[in-house]
């Protein structure tokens, strides 16, 4: 059970993500990062199928950063967005499709800050608050041991404390 | 399921190599026959193995046990789970022992290549990603690999220079940790590996973890069983001891806990005399 949460403020984004990376019932990894920094104020957060996720965001990624390379400058978040969109849809009636829910989070100097949800069907949508999964603590009868958690603002990506509950 | 594509292959290559073969001897996995349709089982049972590896001070350590099942039928009692890749390089393997196999040829060329056009070998996470790229276009198809590499990464031209573990499965996971078990013994070896693994092992400590750790999984598992092999992975590369058979180690343990029920017993005389 993998969690996502964004949330827009005024000029900021904050995101977090939970650590577990699981094979069905055992847990790999407790100190998994599954945001995927695209840019300089943008963060592409992503769970689903195993191997998919890695795939599908490291393909992102480099698409992102090449355009920067080619071009000079870096793409907007909403540009990248649906740039992300359009790759999961492209995808979506092949023989290979990336079963991925998204989130993208990051700051753009002209529009400020902006958070994008996405789902495995390539569905986009802007919105001030989004999440993907469960992440109730006390009444899920899984508990997601910590998360990551991290903030957009017009400087950059800061990493803030790792959320850890109870025991270790 | 959105991922499911039938037995349909994207390169004309691999269909010759797609032959997985529920029935074939070579087989490592297995449904157990012994569960009937109305009991379910806790957890998908796969991978018949129990298979580990963990880095600590030393370098790193891969241990696994030698049993290859077939439905319930012990098809070889002393196969070899750990493959060397290269001088630095060790794979543990485990899923469907010739896909394993196979894999693991294909991983040594596609790096000895990579050495030889770059003047330099590739790095364990670099031939995780390899890999791990090489299995993405079979997803959804029967191939079963579920390996870690264990690897020493060094060199004059190399940034990085320690150890490094790095676990690849054929469903498209690729992570890099500090300690993994796979198979179907690995909840076992992992309880033990949870309590005793540290970084600071020495490397006769790190050996008999492993050891204890292979033994107890294949105890309860039946999936696992009959020889353990270990391998060390350090800075001068990898080094293999002989092969341990865990009878005696069972027998061992029999031994130890007779002696100290007898020594219980005879403290409890001399107390009941006084």
């Amino acid at each position: 059970m993998e969690y996502l949460i964004g949330i827009q403020g005024p000029d900021f984004v904050l995101v977090a993500a939970d650590n577990v990376a699981a094979s069905s019932i055992i847990q790999m990894k407790h100190d998994y990062d599954k945001m995927f920094k695209l840019s300089e104020k943008i963060l592409l957060l992503c769970v689903g199928e195993a191997g998919d996720t890695v795939q599908f965001a490291e393909y992102i990624q480099k698409n992102v950063q090449l355009y920067k390379m080619r071009n000079g400058y870096e793409l907007s978040p909403a540009a990248a967005a649906n740039f992300t969109r359009k790759n999961l849809a492209d995808y979506l009636r092949s023989r290979t499709p990336y079963h991925v829910n998204l989130l993208l989070a990051g700051y753009d100097d002209t529009d400020g800050p902006g958070l994008f949800y996405m789902d495995y069907l390539s569905s986009l949508a802007k919105a001030p608050f989004a999440a993907h999964g469960y992440g109730l603590n006390k009444r899920f009868i899984l508990n997601l041991p910590s998360f990551t958690v991290r903030l957009i603002d017009k400087e950059g990506i800061h990493d803030l404390e790792k959320l850890t509950h109870g025991a270790k | 399921m959105l991922q499911s594509q039938g037995n349909e292959v994207l390169v004309t290559v691999a269909d010759d190599l797609v032959t997985a073969d529920k029935n074939s001897l070579s087989s490592l996995t297995a449904p157990p026959l012994a569960s009937s349709q109305s009991v379910p089982l806790p957890f998908p049972m796969s991978h018949g193995t129990t298979t580990l590896a963990f880095m600590f001070q030393g370098g790193v350590l891969a241990a696994a046990d030698t049993r290859s099942s077939c439905s319930g039928l012990v098809a070889c009692p002393a196969a070899q789970k750990i493959l060397p890749i290269h001088s630095h390089l060790v794979s543990t393997t485990s899923g469907t022992s010739a896909d394993c196999a196979l894999w693991k040829r294909i991983l040594a060329r596609e790096l000895r290549l990579y050495q030889l056009r770059h003047g330099r070998r590739l790095s364990t996470g670099g031939a995780a990603k390899l890999l791990s790229h090489m299995l993405h276009p079979f997803k959804g198809t029967k191939l079963c690999v579920a390996a870690t590499l264990c690897g020493w990464d060094g060199g004059e031209k190399q940034s990085f220079s320690g150890p490094r573990l790095f676990y690849v499965c054929s469903d498209g996971t690729r992570l890099q940790g500090s300690l993994f078990s796979v198979g179907s013994g690995s909840p076992y070896a992992y309880s033990i590996l949870d309590q005793g693994v540290e970084w600071k092992l020495t490397v006769d400590e790190a050996i008999s973890i492993a050891r204890e750790a292979v033994y107890r999984a294949t105890h309860r598992d039946a999936y696992s069983g009959n020889f353990v092999d270990i391998y060390h992975i350090s800075s001068k590369g990898w080094t293999r001891r002989s092969r341990e058979d865990l009878k005696e180690e069972y027998y061992r343990e029999k031994e130890k806990r007779t002696k100290e029920k007898r020594d219980v017993a005879g403290l409890d005389s001399v107390c009941a005399e006084k």
